[in-house]
């Protein structure tokens, strides 16, 4: 993909503009949640990055399948081991009419890490790293070591003006003065809980949306979104609720659009208390932690039904997951199948591993984070009572949930002994579960942040280690395959599904699903 | 008068304090605002340094101390979502919370009175019969249940009114509100019934009580001797005496409205406040929770001194004294 | 009137030959919707004691609930062999169970938030009430202020500062509804203190307690009935309105409430007895008991006697 050049970018815009430029339509797009501000560096949010890519590129873009193509730069390569060599466009101008160049580049990265009161900022992304302009239409990027995954982290930061951005406060993006970029969409108003409108930018250098004006509002009520679709108020929805798209698929005025996320719903088991907080025996008495058992974290795998679980509780829109990302992504292996339900052969494992009577646990998870949270884990925790494992069920807001699971015990440890979570790859490939999931607990490195089991395998974390230091594409596959397989076959964590989202929208409009789970008006097309 | 309004005051400022502080605590214990805030990419260094930069490192009365201190100088604290002043998020949201609640007042005492009315006159017809059961059902179902089903029938099956949003704001006497234009009308009307529906049938059967009683009193009678029109004993003696205690208790149930709207911004995705109170709290914004309440103590404790002030204008008999009714 | 125990049904003054509960009961009976709804009322709390040895499924035991018997319509066999009469929900559970065990819930909440309500309400207002000067101007001006204040805020806030579960919605809804109660005794007692038979027990050197629990607080019964029904309804009412908000009480032991809400995002989906079930449960109820509350206050009220 790096190899397109300047010429098909340009050929296929022009094509583009001769389909749609003359139209001037409006769109309006019905969102579950909404961004926390118009500024591109203030929180590292799902909501505000898909928002921001409206009037604002990056130097790498990630197409619809989260894959690395050219934006406002059109090549990048490593020139040496420490250093990353961007080319950028020429000719692009800001919505002001300004010039995109290095500059711009520069400051941006000197900003985005800095944005005072961030709740979330993107300093994750550029740390460790140095930006330096070579000429006006070449940057390096530096690091103290190889680093091979430059252009995903790249691909995070939204390029702001030189002129206008750099020096401008949050509030001033959210006015409008300062949201200046070189996006497909230029700034209009935003008014927060209400409505954020656009329109569009003739003069952008990739292909033109058709839309003349996209307003977004949020209606974060799942029915009330629906219905509001169904009134006719607005064009299209995003997060159709899984209860609604029986009903909406048989509506023949309406237009559903699927595709799977990069994200990942998954057990998480305690492997490094000896004595687990929420682990019993039948009668109530301590026991030792089953779960650091191998064997019973695969009876477990192999007591649940994903089939079910994607049936019934995901009504058919979910994919049956057996590592970390669906096919397709870069480092997932091929040699990987989804764990059959087997509930005698759990039994028997159980009773193997000294548990032929099972024993008692409670699942945690969030009620208000993924789709149906909460019924997924209601569903998991029957499928373990039927093979002995008598499991209780506790679901909490998200709010309460994510900080006892991560560090709710004494020591900052994490609380719960068995938990329910789901992750979304933002790089797009499998190192990010593999870094922060999978790999040891280590504060130093930075590694694992999201190891709430505290799974740890020396050979697992040597081969994500290798595979973060190796700049070689094809080498770095093969890493990132075997290290997921030697993480599943420990059973380090249990994949149950992929989330598969759901767009909907007015007869003749249809939407080109994205694994990042973005809602781009630019990938809103006609019939 | 001013010992009193300063005295009322002082005890409006105490209730605030303790109210802030249960809260504040409260939302503490509660749950870690960091992991609602930071990226699921962020290490743990990234962590760290966004609990210290939320000053959330501090021990909590520390946190506490701070926040007092803010607010003496009218600091209420940054939103830790939104990273702007909680006390200008919450006015910003304001307006249309307070549009939705006085046109919501303005439609139960518009529906509420008339019905009550009927039903109080000829409570032995079946119109009034199927008028009071009603109201029981708006007391009863509820908010959000009917809510949806408004929009269903309304906006979906009908096609009269839009489901959901604020419509375009219009200016009138320096206000700006939705209420001045058709499309803002339009999309306020769902909304606004939704949340009077309760108020509706409290209204009704205020009134229908007021009538009932006023109907057997002597006055009633005396008038009705003297040869008075059914139509003007109704309108004009009836009406007089019963309209006031009504209209009071209504209005007093204006506070309720804003509790209510929480449910009703939900559902209708309109921009006010109550959602802004609801978002923060299932996402532990703990400065905009503490705010808003503080907002709305100070807030309701001014309308009862108001309120109380205009009575002893209106009304010499009554001293305003610092003493319960 | 002065012999008569706490716990006895307020009198009517006007009778003669009955006793005071005999002419309070016949003319409770006179409106037939008020004795229906009693009689339904009955029925359900009937319902909801009996629940566990009349219902098929045990809701709770998720050894008994299966997710491949989810979203089955009304009439549907359930792969455990019974007949689901209304239905099951997402995650399989039997709504004609569920709701009958979220009818428990939901009653507790609302009946233990009311009782303990109106015991602390009650015994603040008789405080009130007696001890008058400041402790009475006191006592009055916080709950003027907490009856200022949205009941539905107060609950929220709280249950946001508490965490979710049965205990923390019942303390919350009794800080929101207290005051409601501290008003009404105090209301009618100060009527009360002022009349003959309190004078003439003063007189007899009866101890303050003695005249507050046992002269008294019997005459305040009957507005305190009448307060009561109507806030355990809206008590159930505003669990309900909290779990739709996502903060009332946890979704696997579902309440009345929470049923509601979780059948909410299924209003659209063509499966109407997930929502509309536990929905027309809720209404009956809370309809039963506003209804019975209304009766109360026109038999108990003078005022309204023809």
């Amino acid at each position: 993909m790096k190899k397109m050049t300047k010429a098909t970018v340009a050929a296929a815009s022009i094509l583009a503009l001769g389909a749609g430029a003359v139209a001037a339509e409006k769109l309006t797009i019905g969102l579950a949640s909404e961004p926390t501000a118009m500024d591109p560096h203030f929180h590292n949010l799902g909501p505000n990055n898909a928002m921001t890519l409206h009037i604002f590129d990056r130097l790498v873009d990630q197409n619809e399948k989260q894959q690395l193509v050219p934006g406002l730069a059109v090549s990048w390569k490593p020139i040496d081991d420490l250093t990353w060599e961007f080319k950028l466009r020429e000719g692009v101008k800001f919505h002001d009419g300004s010039d995109f160049t290095a500059d711009d580049v520069v400051c941006t990265v000197e900003r985005a890490p800095n944005v005072p009161n961030s709740p979330s900022s993107f300093g994750t992304y550029l740390k460790g790293k140095s930006v330096e302009k070579v000429d006006d239409y070449t940057v390096h990027f530096k690091t103290a070591e190889p680093y091979p995954l430059m252009a995903n982290d790249i691909s995070t930061i939204r390029i702001i003006s030189d002129e206008v951005g750099c020096g401008a406060a949050t509030e001033d993006f959210n006015s409008g003065v300062a949201a200046v970029g070189t996006g497909p969409f230029k700034f209009v108003s935003y008014t927060p809980g209400a409505s954020i409108v656009m329109e569009r930018n003739d003069a952008y250098w990739g292909e033109a949306p058709i839309w003349s004006e996209v307003e977004f509002r949020p209606i974060s009520s799942g029915p009330s979104r629906v219905a509001a679709l169904l009134a006719g108020d607005i064009d299209m929805i995003a997060s159709v609720p899984t209860t609604d798209i029986t009903t909406l698929a048989a509506n023949d005025e309406i237009q559903l659009s699927q595709g799977v996320s990069n994200r990942v719903i998954y057990l998480h088991m305690d492997q490094f208390r000896e004595d687990s907080p929420f682990i019993t025996a039948n009668d109530g008495s301590d026991i030792k932690n089953p779960l650091m058992d191998v064997r019973v974290r695969k009876a477990i795998s192999m007591a649940i039904s994903r089939d079910a679980i994607v049936d019934r509780v995901m009504e058919g829109v979910a994919l049956p997951a057996g590592q970390l990302l669906p096919e397709g992504f870069f480092g997932v292996s091929d040699n990987l199948e989804v764990v059959a339900y087997d509930p005698d052969g759990a039994k028997a494992l159980l009773a193997e591993a000294g548990y032929p009577d099972g024993f008692q646990m409670t699942i945690h998870g969030p009620n208000d984070r993924y789709i149906n949270d909460a019924k997924i884990a209601e569903a998991v925790a029957q499928m373990l009572t039927r093979v002995g494992i008598r499991t209780a069920v506790e679901t909490m807001p998200r709010s309460v949930y994510f900080g006892r699971a991560s560090r709710g015990a004494e020591g900052d440890l994490p609380e719960f002994s068995f938990i329910l979570v789901g992750w979304g790859a933002g790089s797009g490939e499998a190192s990010s579960p593999l870094k922060s999931l999978i790999h040891t607990f280590d504060t130093d490195k930075g590694f694992g942040s999201a190891n709430r089991g505290r799974y740890s395998n020396a050979e697992t974390d040597a081969l994500i280690e290798e595979a973060l230091r190796t700049v070689d594409d094809a080498k770095r596959q093969e890493l990132l395959a075997a290290a997921t397989e030697s993480a599943i076959e420990n059973v380090a964590i249990i994949p149950t599904h992929f989330q598969v989202n759901t767009w909907a929208a007015r007869k003749g409009l249809r939407y080109t699903p994205r694994t990042d789970e973005y809602t781009l008006a630019i990938g809103v097309t006609k019939d | 008068m001013t010992v009193f309004v300063i005295r009322r005051l002082l005890q409006a400022l105490l209730v605030v304090f303790l109210m802030s502080l249960i809260v504040f605590f409260g939302v503490n214990v509660v749950g870690d605002p960091v992991y609602m805030l930071v990226s699921p990419d962020a290490d743990q260094a990234d962590i760290a340094a966004a609990i210290q930069r939320l000053g959330l490192d501090r021990p909590i009365w520390e946190q506490y101390l701070l926040f007092l201190k803010g607010a003496a100088q009218g600091d209420l604290g940054d939103s830790f979502i939104f990273g702007e002043p909680a006390l200008q998020l919450i006015l910003q949201h304001m307006p249309a919370t307070m549009e939705l609640a006085f046109t919501a007042l303005f439609l139960s005492i518009a529906i509420g009175i008339p019905l009550g009315l009927y039903a109080g006159l000829y409570p032995d017809n079946p119109i009034s019969k199927g008028i009071m059961a009603t109201s029981i059902l708006g007391f009863s179902l509820p908010t959000f249940w009917v809510g949806l089903m408004l929009i269903m029938l309304f906006a979906v099956e009908l096609g009269w009114v839009p489901a959901t949003g604020r419509g375009d704001l219009g200016s009138f006497l320096g206000i700006r509100s939705s209420l001045f234009t058709l499309d803002g009308l339009s999309h306020i009307f769902l909304p606004a019934l939704n949340l009077a529906l309760l108020k509706i049938s409290l209204a009704i059967r205020l009134t229908r009580a007021g009538v009932r009683e006023a109907m057997g009193q002597d006055y009633v009678k005396y008038a009705r001797a003297k040869g008075l029109s059914t139509r003007r004993i109704i309108f004009v003696h009836v009406m007089k005496n019963i309209m006031i205690p009504v209209v009071t208790v209504m209005g007093l149930e204006f506070g309720s409205l804003i509790g209510f709207s929480v449910v009703t911004e939900t559902i209708f995705a309109w921009p006010g406040m109550g959602k802004l109170l609801i978002d923060a709290i299932l996402q532990l914004d703990r400065p905009v929770v503490v705010a808003y309440l503080m907002i709305m103590v100070l807030f309701f404790v001014l309308i009862n001194l108001i309120v109380d002030i205009l009575y002893s204008i209106l009304d010499p008999r009554v001293r305003l004294q610092d003493q319960g009714s | 009137m002065t012999d008569m125990t706490s716990t006895s049904t307020p009198a009517d003054m006007t009778a003669k030959v009955e006793t005071p509960f005999q002419s309070f009961r016949s003319e409770f009976f006179e409106s037939k919707i008020a004795t229906v709804a009693l009689g339904l009322l009955g029925v359900i709390i009937l319902l909801a004691v009996l629940a566990p040895w009349i219902t098929p499924q045990n809701p709770y035991d998720l050894g008994q609930v299966d997710v491949m018997d989810g979203r089955l319509a009304p009439g549907s066999e359930a792969f455990a062999g019974y007949t689901m009469w209304l239905g099951s929900d997402g995650a399989g559970r039997d709504l004609y169970s569920a709701i009958l065990y979220g009818l428990r819930i939901s009653l507790t909440v609302g009946v233990a938030s009311g009782v303990i309500a109106l015991l602390i309400g009650m015994t603040i207002g008789l405080v009130a009430a007696y001890a008058g000067g400041r402790i009475e101007a006191i006592i009055m001006r916080i709950v003027d202020l907490q009856l200022s204040f949205p009941a539905s805020l107060v609950a929220l806030m709280l249950v946001a500062a508490l965490g979710k579960g049965v205990d923390k919605i019942i303390l919350a809804l009794v800080v929101a509804q207290w005051a409601y109660y501290a008003r009404t005794v105090r209301a009618t007692a100060l009527v009360e203190r002022n009349k003959e038979y309190v004078e003439a027990a003063q007189c007899l050197g009866l101890s303050r307690a003695r005249i507050v629990f046992r002269h008294i607080l019997p005459n305040c019964m009957a507005p305190l009935i009448v307060v009561g029904t109507v806030q355990t309804a809206s008590a159930i009412s505003l669990e309900a309105t909290l779990s739709f908000l996502g903060v009332g009480l946890p979704q696997t032991e579902p309440s009345l409430g929470v049923l509601i809400a979780n059948g909410f995002e299924y209003m659209l989906s063509g499966r109407y007895w997930i929502s509309i079930f536990p929905g027309l449960a809720l209404l009956l109820t809370v309809v039963s008991i506003n209804l019975v509350g209304d009766q109360l206050r026109d038999v108990l009220n003078p005022r309204m006697k023809k």
